[in-house]
């Protein structure tokens, strides 16, 4: 009923519109294309140092009864979160200086399209940037032995819905930033997430209460989904995670498109 | 159609919490007109053009466009209007063309079309050489040329110019008013504000004056005249004018209509300057400078809008 409401108020040509705007920018110079590049290093570069480098220190690793390479434990922690950071620099970073600064959402306002429609379009965008670094980062995973063809390909779809999730949270929260200083307190949560969400050492292994702390959190999510792919051990518990991502997802979308109405159509 | 009104407001408010920005005004606007909006800061005259444009709700009112209603029928009444809003928002990560390309699918335009479309207006707003440039190094007049080709992407019935030329050298407004008027020419409607006279006279067949929310006049630049004010204007100095004004104002008083004291200088306001200079002499008052001139909308602007400074 709700999807079927969306629907009949979403257009696909102007949503794609939105989207082409972002396919603009890449045209228009290669100022974007830095941006975009750069945001591909930061989970690689933790998976050689920490992953490889630690992972040699430590040796192997035993979770639930399977023996893995600390690199392998690693590896689908560092695709969930370069799943989340490509989602995220582009709702937040891009999303708040183009709502704020750049009044672009204001200006594309003044069209047919609905705020809605901005929300998705951004959105998509966000997942595209997302699923280029997700992308790549399996074929060195898979380059690496770190995990098997066949189930990169599974953990694929796995990280575009991660993408959708923390690219609406990330759209919710910039429609609520104040200025740049908030930026500095999404920074430190989002570096607290990177640590403690099961991806660098087993969430078991925390006090009970932080890790129910952890188990109400986006990326933990993420994290168990892409990994129960990755290492090939897909069970029933799985579809908690997805349920939980979507919902995230959802959520996002609608709370950032009734923001943006409040803010920009006053 | 043609006798329906482009533009149909009857008792719109707008309200902003506890401040009422727009207090319910009745307006019409038909096609092929230019209209403008004249008024001090915070009169009301950009809250009205944004909910024309079906970006703001009203809270109150009646308001059709293009005999749409403007609640309802935002996104359709939006694909017909063009907007160029009162501070650029050109995208500084696209080029020049792309700003317009990029514009131009929002409305559904197919991307060879768009295309087509951003040559043809680049050329028409004399643009054609920056194409493949940013935005960000266009000079003030370019930006706001960008900003009303990007306007007519969609080929717009109505648009739609927020103080159009505000902060734009001579140059650049006359290059500006001249394009608005081919649009005009072409049978677009414009809708405009802007607080420079000058620019109202040259392109609003119509005018209101909003002070407070409020109308508070309607007419032609012409007929405003002739209700608001005098046909001829006396400026009248005297030496060490700060300290004495008063006292030349009251001297000057029963010459014209009415007298406005400025701090250097009295108006009067009157039908016959020669008759009025010949008063002054014959009162035996020993101006150090007198200057006859026609009445300007900014004569009839600051009578009904007073002469305190708002902001």
């Amino acid at each position: 009923m709700v999807t079927a409401l969306v629907a009949s108020r979403v257009s696909p040509g102007r949503v794609g519109a939105v989207i082409g705007r972002n396919v603009g920018a890449l045209r228009s110079g290669p100022s974007y294309w830095i941006i975009l590049v750069s945001g591909f290093f930061e989970p690689l570069l933790y998976l050689l140092s920490i992953g490889v480098g630690v992972g040699a220190l430590i040796g192997d690793l035993t979770v639930d009864g399977r023996t893995m390479s600390y690199a392998a434990f690693v590896a689908p922690a560092m695709l969930a979160v370069s799943a989340m950071s490509g989602a995220l620099a582009e709702t937040t970073f891009n999303f708040f200086f183009k709502l704020k600064y750049m009044k672009t959402f204001e200006a594309v306002l003044a069209t047919p399209v609905r705020p809605i429609e901005i929300a998705f379009g951004e959105l998509v965008w966000s997942i595209v940037r997302g699923s280029l670094y997700t992308g790549i980062f399996l074929v060195v995973m898979v380059a690496m032995g770190l995990t098997e063809p066949g189930w990169a390909l599974a953990a694929f779809p796995a990280t575009v819905l991660v993408g959708l999730a923390f690219g609406g949270l990330g759209m919710a929260i910039s429609t609520l930033m104040r200025g740049w200083q908030d930026f500095d307190l999404m920074g430190t949560g989002q570096f607290a997430l990177f640590l403690f969400s099961g991806t660098f050492s087993p969430v078991r292994d925390y006090p009970a209460a932080v890790e129910v702390l952890v188990q109400l959190t986006p990326l933990y999510h993420a994290v168990e989904l892409v990994r129960g792919l990755c290492m090939g051990v897909p069970g029933w518990g799985l579809l908690g995670h997805v349920a939980y991502l979507a919902a995230l997802a959802g959520a996002g979308v609608w709370f950032a498109s009734r923001r943006l109405a409040r803010v920009l159509c006053d | 159609m043609a006798d329906q009104p482009l533009i149909y407001a009857r008792g719109l408010v707008k309200r902003f919490g506890k401040f009422t920005a727009v207090d319910g005004i009745d307006l019409e606007v038909a096609p092929g007109e230019a209209f403008g909006f004249l008024g001090p800061n915070g009169a009301g005259k950009s809250s009205t053009m944004r909910m024309i444009g079906c970006v703001s709700t009203p809270t109150s009112g009646e308001l059709r466009i293009l005999g749409m209603d403007a609640v309802r029928d935002g996104p359709s009444i939006r694909a017909r209007l063009g907007v160029c809003p009162q501070l650029d928002n050109l995208d500084p990560d696209l080029t020049v063309r792309e700003n317009l390309v990029t514009y131009a699918r929002y409305f559904g335009l197919s991307r060879a079309e768009s295309r087509r479309r951003a040559d043809e207006l680049l050329e028409f707003v004399q643009l054609a050489e920056r194409a493949g440039g940013k935005v960000e190094p266009l000079s003030g007049g370019m930006k706001r040329r960008l900003t009303i080709a990007r306007a007519m992407v969609n080929d717009p019935d109505l648009v739609l110019l927020d103080e159009p030329t505000t902060g734009l050298d001579p140059q650049a407004r006359h290059l500006l008013w001249e394009r608005l008027f081919r649009l005009k020419q072409r049978g677009v409607t414009l809708v405009l504000t802007t607080h420079y006279m000058d620019e109202a006279e040259q392109l609003c067949d119509r005018l209101v004056v909003m002070d407070g929310g409020r109308i508070v006049a309607e007419g032609s630049p012409r007929s405003l005249i002739e209700t608001y004010s005098t046909p001829e204007v006396v400026e009248v100095r005297f030496p060490g004018m700060s300290e004495s004004g008063a006292r030349h104002a009251a001297a000057l008083e029963g010459v014209g209509k009415r007298v406005d004291p400025l701090p250097d200088r009295v108006l009067v306001y009157v039908d016959d300057g020669d008759a009025a200079l010949a008063e002054i002499q014959r009162r035996g008052l020993e101006p150090s400078s007198v200057l006859v001139r026609r009445s300007t909308l900014e004569d009839v602007f600051l009578h009904l809008t007073g002469r305190t400074l708002v902001d």
